[in-house]
């Protein structure tokens, strides 16, 4: 009875999980309206055959990642109801784009990733045999990413990658069929490292918050290599799992460590009760607070405990004073729904609106000729300004915005929550397209 | 190499962990010791708790009536979904019981996601609680440092109530054997509704006491749950001391374990809970005889 009893009592979550499960508009195509000179590849030409083309979007609605995948989610539907009806947003990025891709109106699926591989996977091959996804997106986690690579490449069908902070997914695991927008841990370390050294000086100990998957570990190991060049040392990293409860356990470690800075490389809710806990541990009193991959909306969850904190991230609001397209999306974003967008929504949007700008300058959905057309490392608008995408490892070349948290008597509006204190350009933040072992595989 | 200060820091931490443990777990060992009933919406029960005094808080800014209605109001849905839906599978199989509950469990935390989003909600501890307390060995948050006594006289208070009234004297001759205590002209079924509320109500007392410590989200039980079974195991299934001492273990061993190695904390509490199964079969504290 009892081993009955803990074995229901594990599978708890994932029978969760998987109820929570949302399936989208079922877009079974007709008949092909006419035929192509291309071979069948992947979901194509099945999938576009009608006048619609699907999507299957997973994002997590449950566990520690549930609020970005939300914030994420939202960005997606904004960017898909800017397609469909050519708004001029989605026109500055794809010129082409009159109504929906190549004159045919995108419809979605939306399925919960509880940000787990297998989770994502499932829903993901749901959508691309039933509902002949033309292209598929998820993230999040890094974990999902990495796996959803696979199963694309596999598929043949175009995955664009939600938010992966992970070197690994254009890194080692990168595929011919994955792409992806945001930064990375890389990125992240040379971009926040400089500013940390400049802030804090030289031959510092750091002590790290790291959660146990391919983000945490590639986060982690990117900031420690970075700062050690500066003399910096790491006397204590507390390798957490994700989703973790309680991290009393390991803020003792890091408050016993003699640390100067605490470099907290958790996200999701994971960072919020984090940096909760490390407050309420006296930690945040002893030394000094960083993360380098900014999790959105991490300073209204913690309520002002972000003040004087930096973080790395892909996009901050304000911004918009700098970056008209920026201004267009937060007005879009913020009449649809209430808020001001923060990094998830922007990556969600601007990653569509690209995929839609690939299609429509290769002139087919056909997967190879679209990422071809990636693959030109054309410099295309974003939302922060001109990037470009790596032939090599497909990987978007872009800034990264080096936030500090405001202290609350200087916030002009209730989420005027950080100050940018520097856009710093993509080029000089990437790594060699080789030296995470990239090898992207095959067109067909 | 062992750091002195920081082992004494990690085994006091270590019992607060297992304080909060054991209160959530004595809930769910006493509905089972009782009514054989294995409630996998404890979790969610959990997290009500923590939500019901969360509203509360924000009307009336006083932690005490939030604590206090956080655990009314889920004895209340307790005593609610014993008398609508529990008391129906009494006498079906266990894996029906273990499906209803399970699926109560989902609409609980579906529908508090529903109203209050998945981002967390902050509950400050009381004012004469906030900040740190200078231990001489460590630093430690003051309101931990409350919530191992509050839990205590929780537990003493549960204890006094199953060990020193009559009430608690039917309950536990009804985990021996419900049969003779509904022959002595005892409506066993009413009993059955106490008991249920009872063990919801300390879900939900740990719920909102637990909230200052954490941040609120819908998911927060979903954890909770399994270390509270891990903890009901070890202690012994049915047994309230059991899951006191159950939930001490598991508080140990996770403080610990992380305190070498992280990242096996968990694997160390599950091969502590296989130990046990395997050497004492019904748990170091368990009751003989129940199936």
């Amino acid at each position: 009875m009892t081993d009955k009893l803990v074995r229901r009592g594990l599978s708890r979550r994932g029978l969760l999980q998987t109820t929570a499960g949302l399936i989208g508009g079922s877009v079974l195509p007709a008949l092909p309206a006419f035929a192509e000179d291309k071979p069948a590849i992947g979901t194509y030409p099945a999938g576009v055959s009608g006048s619609t083309a699907f999507i299957g979007i997973s994002v997590p609605r449950t566990g520690t990642y549930a609020v970005q995948g939300e914030d994420e989610l939202k960005g997606y539907q904004l960017a898909i109801e800017h397609i469909n009806s050519g708004h001029d947003l989605i026109k500055k990025i794809s010129p082409k784009t009159s109504k929906g891709v190549l004159g045919k109106e995108l419809k979605f699926g939306v399925a919960d990733s509880a940000a787990k591989p297998n989770e994502a996977v499932q829903a993901q091959q749901r959508f691309i045999s039933e509902n002949k996804a033309i292209m598929i997106t998820g993230g999040t986690s890094s974990a999902v990413a990495v796996a959803l690579n696979k199963l694309a490449q596999r598929e043949k069908v175009i995955f664009v990658c939600g938010i992966s902070g992970s070197n690994d997914t254009t890194g080692k695991d990168c595929v011919r069929y994955g792409f992806r927008q945001n930064f990375f841990g890389q990125t992240a370390a040379a971009a926040i490292g400089p500013v940390m050294v400049r802030e804090f000086g030289k031959g510092k100990k750091a002590a790290y918050l790291t959660p146990d998957y391919t983000y945490g570990h590639t986060v982690t190991k990117s900031m420690q290599d970075f700062l050690a060049a500066a003399g910096w040392t790491t006397v204590t990293n507390q390798v957490a799992p994700l989703g973790a409860p309680d991290y009393s356990s390991y803020l003792l470690n890091v408050a016993n460590s003699g640390a100067d800075v605490l470099i907290n490389v958790n996200w999701g809710h994971d960072a919020v009760l984090s940096t909760q806990q490390a407050k309420q541990f006296g930690v945040l009193d002893k030394m000094k607070l960083v993360v380098p991959y900014q999790v959105p909306f991490i300073a209204r969850e913690t309520g002002g405990l972000m003040q004087g904190v930096y973080a790395a991230t892909d996009y901050w609001w304000t911004i918009e004073d700098k970056f008209p397209l920026a201004k267009m999306f937060n007005e879009a974003f913020e009449k649809k729904y209430g808020y001001k967008p923060e990094w998830g929504a922007e990556n969600a949007y601007v990653s569509f609106a690209h995929w839609a700008r690939m299609c429509e300058e290769a002139g087919s959905f056909n997967p190879p000729d679209v990422i071809k057309a990636y693959e030109k490392g054309e410099t295309i608008p974003s939302l922060v300004g001109d990037v470009h995408y790596r032939p090599e490892d497909h990987q978007c070349v872009r800034p990264v915005i080096i936030v500090k948290g405001k202290q609350q008597k200087d916030m002009k509006n209730k989420e005027d929550w950080y100050d940018v204190v520097e856009i710093v350009p993509g080029e000089g933040l990437m790594q060699k397209p080789d030296a995470f072992g990239c090898h992207l595989g095959d067109y067909t | 190499m062992i750091s002195w200060p920081n082992l004494v820091s990690q085994l006091f931490n270590g019992l607060a962990l297992g304080a909060l443990l054991a209160l959530i777990s004595s809930g769910l060992t006493i509905i089972y010791g009782t009514l054989g009933v294995l409630n996998l919406a404890h979790g969610a029960m959990f997290m009500i708790g923590g939500y019901a005094g969360f509203v509360t808080y924000q009307y009336t800014e006083s932690f005490v009536l939030a604590v206090i209605a956080g655990s009314l109001f889920v004895m209340l849905l307790g005593v609610a979904m014993e008398r609508v839906i529990i008391r129906h599978f009494y006498h079906r199989p266990h894996e029906d019981q273990l499906l209803v509950t399970f699926g109560l469990g989902i609409c609980f935390v579906e529908l508090v996601r529903l109203i209050f989003s998945s981002q967390s909600q902050i509950v400050p501890p009381p004012p004469l609680f906030q900040g740190i307390t200078n231990l001489g060995f460590m630093f430690y948050p003051t309101y931990r440092l409350a919530v191992v006594g509050i839990v205590a006289v929780a537990l003493g208070a549960l204890f006094l109530v199953l060990y020193r009234t009559r009430l608690g004297m039917i309950v536990r001759a009804g985990i021996e054997d419900s049969v003779m205590v509904d022959s002595l002209g005892i409506n066993v079924y009413r009993v059955f509704m106490v008991v249920f509320g009872i063990g919801a109500a300390a879900a939900g007392f740990a719920g909102i006491v637990n909230a200052p410590v954490v941040s609120l989200t819908p998911g927060i039980g979903d954890d909770i749950l399994v270390q509270t079974f891990v903890v009901v195991v070890i202690g012994g299934v049915g047994s309230f001391p059991g899951a006191i001492l159950g939930g001490l273990i598991a508080g140990e061993i996770i403080s610990v374990t992380s305190m070498f190695n992280p990242g096996y904390a968990y694997v160390m509490l599950f091969a502590a809970m296989t130990l046990v199964l395997v050497v004492r079969p019904h748990g170091l504290l368990g009751v003989q005889g129940r199936e």
